[in-house]
């Protein structure tokens, strides 16, 4: 490294003057370009925002023929969100995931699901090494299993935006970690980062008939996306915002998901972490998770 | 309603007057209004989900002299006690007086509506949570109105045991090139 070095004020050898104002007026143009070009949804100033949205809108409901309404919300002051899910509650029967995949017009073919739900051996514990996403029994829950659905874990340390080289994702101040779809280059490098497997890629052009396409869009969220970029859970922004559950907590048959504010003492989440068994997946990595698993028994 | 009311009352008042007049003196006067809130306070739950053309019970049970041991029914024989069956029997939750109510094991009458009260006399912890929201399905606003389930809607109360479920279908596995 040491050699790389050039002496302060002294141009390396072998490089002209022509040469280096050409290069200096390239990278000038380029920064420019950027500059001047569109901006990442959370630089927008609000009236810019609210334009964008509305050719968004605009644009889908050409697309697929309906009214469509796309919101830009943004996060509320003094909350924090937090998911928690009983994994002793959880009987793995995926309504889940089909819910999740109609409220945020994810893919239909090529398959994009934001869940993953793990069936494991009780002998084992909580062990990925051996789990198994493609349980199909004839009814569940198994004898000897247990079920632990996995998304994006809403990390406070998240690994995910470090790495994106565009600035294409990043955490909201309501604790949403979110992607610019317009902005994200399909490099994959958050799913690279991600040690929750959260993020999924789309590596064909997503399919969703007009029919089953759910209008409530938000601008980080379910708006749908183009072929290949990077999607994951968003706790379902475009309804969190306004204060409704998540699709996935509301259709729970057993009542496994709860959802709610971390900063408010009365919520649901923090009467779980304060009596309950709560326990973190991989908590080594450090990368503070805000979907915490819990023993509700 | 008010002269339904009325006409009702009447009734269940000749009723009464009746049955006391056959020297049935031992049980109280019984009364057909719900009885008050047990629970003190306003958990908003949808009602009870009783089989079709059940409820109200008095319907049958008001012709019916109350039988209190421990037998194989003729009717309800659809129901299948597997609730600590060893210990427990119609009468130990159903009121024996008036069928359209449940008791506490205090013989504090309760009205279906809050039938979880009655869950949570050996259930208490599960009670708590319920109310916590932690508990059960939660539905409508994480900030704001919530509406609750009663145990019985997931937990048939003579069955409580949890049903299993046919699963969603299972995600595709990921194609991996052909060699």
């Amino acid at each position: 490294m040491e050699t790389d070095e050039v002496p302060e004020g002294k141009l390396p050898k072998g490089v002209t003057r022509r040469e280096f104002a050409s290069i200096a007026a390239a990278a000038a143009a380029g920064w420019l370009t950027t500059a001047c070009g569109n901006r990442r949804l959370h630089e927008i100033p609000k009236d810019k925002l609210r334009s964008a949205v509305a050719r968004m809108e605009a644009e889908y409901a050409a697309q697929y023929g309906r009214a469509v309404r796309v919101s830009d919300t943004g996060p509320m002051d003094d909350v924090v969100f937090a998911y928690a899910l009983d994994i002793s509650r959880c009987v793995g029967c995926r309504r889940c995931v089909h819910a999740c995949v109609e409220e945020n017009n994810q893919s239909r073919d090529p398959e994009v699901q934001w869940i993953r739900v793990l069936s494991m051996d009780k002998e084992k514990g909580v062990d990925f090494k051996d789990a198994n996403p493609y349980y199909a029994p004839e009814t569940v829950p198994e004898e000897g299993h247990f079920y632990v659905p996995t998304a994006c874990q809403h990390c406070r340390n998240a690994p995910c935006t470090k790495v994106c080289p565009t600035g294409a994702t990043w955490t909201e101040k309501d604790g949403i970690v979110v992607i610019d779809y317009d902005w994200c280059i399909g490099c994959r490098y958050c799913m690279a980062a991600c040690p929750y497997g959260a993020r999924h890629f789309n590596w064909g052009k997503p399919t969703l008939p007009a029919e089953q396409v759910n209008t409530n869009m938000h601008v980080l969220g379910n708006r749908p996306r183009q072929q290949g970029v990077v999607e994951k859970c968003t706790f379902c922004i475009q309804r969190v915002r306004e204060g409704r559950y998540p699709a996935c907590v509301e259709v729970c048959p057993v009542g496994a998901r709860k959802f709610g504010n971390l900063l408010d003492p009365k919520s649901e989440i923090r009467y779980i972490i304060e009596n309950k068994r709560v326990l973190l997946l991989k908590p080594e990595l450090n990368t503070m998770p805000k979907f915490f698993y819990f023993y509700g028994t | 309603m008010k002269r339904a009311a009325a006409v009702l009352s009447l009734l269940l008042l000749v009723l009464v007057v009746v049955r006391s007049g056959r020297a049935r003196a031992e049980t109280p006067p019984q009364t057909r209004q719900a009885p008050p809130p047990v629970a003190g306070e306003t958990l908003e739950v949808p009602p009870p989900p009783f089989s079709d053309g059940i409820y109200p019970c008095n319907t049958c049970h008001d012709s019916l002299k109350p039988n209190p041991t421990r037998r194989v029914l003729e009717f309800h024989d659809e129901i299948q006690l597997k609730h600590d069956e060893q210990h427990r029997w119609c009468l130990d939750c159903h009121d024996a007086v008036n069928r359209d109510v449940l008791h506490l094991a205090s013989g504090q009458k309760l009205s279906f509506d809050e039938s979880y009260m009655l869950c949570g006399q050996c259930h208490g912890e599960k009670l708590r949570d319920w109310r916590a929201g932690v508990h059960g399905r939660r539905t409508g606003q994480w900030n704001g109105h919530k509406t609750y389930l009663l145990c019985v809607h997931c937990h048939s109360p003579h069955q409580p045991h949890f049903k299993p479920l046919a699963p969603k279908p299972a995600p595709k596995p990921p194609m991996r090139p052909i060699r």
